[in-house]
């Protein structure tokens, strides 16, 4: 039987993430649907990510399908020893898909692997976040109007940040210039910068954040820089409020220019930015709804067709 | 001379493990399960060789190894050859080849990958360009030279 998991989005050609995209743009019109009214979705949350599970079940909610599962890895059996595969095989024989979110990079993966049902990777340790990674692909492409030849400026930690990898690879397709911005210690790293010579990608590294960098960029997309993420505490007091995006330096921004986060922020945007026609970042929340609609409907087999 | 004689003494069937770097020798021991074989073992260590400069020779009598078996080895001993010996005779000289996937052989070196935190075998991809192994689960990559076998 094919393997319907969704795992990482790395592998996905330009025309499964259009694919996908289409379908999130369905359930943005309209997100109540019945279609799953007799299926049952399991979110496993091996560690707690409170936003990502609502996220996720509020998608199955909307479309009429039943969810089970755990929010707090202490009540699991794997307190008790059990290995991930036996929890995996368990709730196989109760659910249709399972969601699942662990701290152990590759879980995911190998739960796909053993498991007779889909798996939905809502996030494996340090390693991939891919529903995070769709839902900004839908941002950009419902703020720009297309995925093709944008200038995207990632900034903050881009060495752990793995939202800002798994954006950068799943964007190969689509010919953009990156443009990075971040401090030393959590500069891009160089097996992505690899990645981008490999494929083509074009990327500019600035030592400046201020109005007249961020006059070129179509998307602008913010991460927080954490204090446990240095090794030297006087570089982080260095620089932790260079990387700060206040509302004058967008003074020259594009009028099409988006600000995205993938939350949680901190104090990287300034609070007075919140009203202002370039913030998106709320919009690209509510974008996970969508994008997590489509998500779950692939993984059942359920087409774009069936959904129109 | 006699030593000479004794190191190149030949047997009549079984394999001959040559070109083996010399302080991998033991490694490839324990990867061939050779403690469990019950036949003739001779291990050398530390001769001379022109192809890996310090060498270990290991001969194991009437023993012949899986194609499964002998890319085990290749993390180890990428340069080793065997010598399938029938009646005193070399008869065919197989190098050992690496596979592009390993499974069970690599350490995955990430403490946070699943692979060292269920009851799993390792699964490692090699990369002919950069001669270098991926976890498939956790995607850390790791050169040849920093191979940690499993145990």
């Amino acid at each position: 039987m094919e393997n319907r998991s969704f795992v990482t989005i790395a592998n996905h050609s330009r025309q499964k993430i259009e694919y996908l995209l289409a379908m999130a743009r369905e359930f943005e019109q309209n997100p109540n649907r019945d279609i799953l009214r007799h299926h049952v979705v399991a979110t496993l949350f091996f560690e707690p990510s409170t936003r990502t599970r609502l996220s996720f079940e509020t998608a199955a909610n909307r479309l009429g399908a039943r969810v089970i599962g755990f929010a707090d890895p202490k009540v699991t059996s794997g307190t008790k020893g059990e290995t991930l595969k036996d929890t995996i095989m368990m709730v196989s024989n109760y659910a249709d898909v399972i969601v699942m979110r662990h701290y152990l990079e590759g879980a995911a993966l190998y739960a796909s692997e053993v498991a007779p049902i889909p798996i939905i990777n809502a996030g494996d340790g340090a390693n991939q976040h891919p529903s995070q990674t769709l839902l900004d692909l839908y941002t950009i492409y419902q703020t720009q109007g297309t995925l093709d030849n944008l200038n995207i400026f990632l900034v903050g930690d881009l060495k752990y940040g793995r939202t800002v990898h798994s954006l950068l690879t799943a964007m190969r397709h689509f010919s953009p210039t990156f443009h990075f911005i971040a401090p030393d210690e959590l500069a891009m790293p160089d097996s992505y910068k690899q990645y981008c010579r490999d494929h083509g990608i074009r990327y500019v590294e600035h030592q400046d954040f201020d109005a007249n960098v961020i006059a070129e960029a179509d998307i602008l997309y913010m991460t927080r820089v954490q204090r446990e993420r240095f090794t030297d505490l006087m570089e982080y007091e260095r620089v932790k409020d260079r990387y700060l995006l206040k509302l004058p330096m967008l003074s020259k921004a594009r009028e099409n220019m988006k600000i995205l986060h993938p939350l949680p922020r901190v104090n990287e945007i300034e609070y007075a930015i919140d009203d202002n026609p370039h913030a998106y970042y709320f919009q690209q929340a509510r974008n996970g709804l969508f994008a997590r609609q489509a998500i779950i409907c692939d993984t059942l087999d359920i087409t774009l067709d069936e959904i129109k | 001379m006699q030593n000479k004689e004794l190191l190149v003494a030949a047997i009549k069937n079984g394999t001959v493990i040559d070109h083996i770097p010399a302080d991998r020798t033991f490694e490839v021991v324990n990867l061939l399960g050779l403690t469990e074989v019950k036949t003739a073992i001779t291990i050398g260590c530390n001769l001379q060789s022109e192809k890996v400069g310090s060498k270990g020779i290991i001969k194991v009598e009437d023993k012949y190894f899986t194609d499964e078996e002998i890319s085990r080895l290749s993390v180890v001993a990428p340069n080793a050859v065997l010598n399938i010996i029938h009646d005193y005779a070399v008869q065919e000289k197989k190098p050992v080849m690496m596979p592009q996937t390993l499974q069970g052989i690599i350490h995955c070196p990430n403490p946070k990958c699943i692979c060292n935190n269920e009851p799993m075998r390792t699964l490692f991809h090699y990369n002919t360009d950069t001669n270098s192994f991926r976890c498939h689960y956790c995607n850390t990559e790791i050169y040849a030279s920093e191979v940690i076998v499993e145990k």
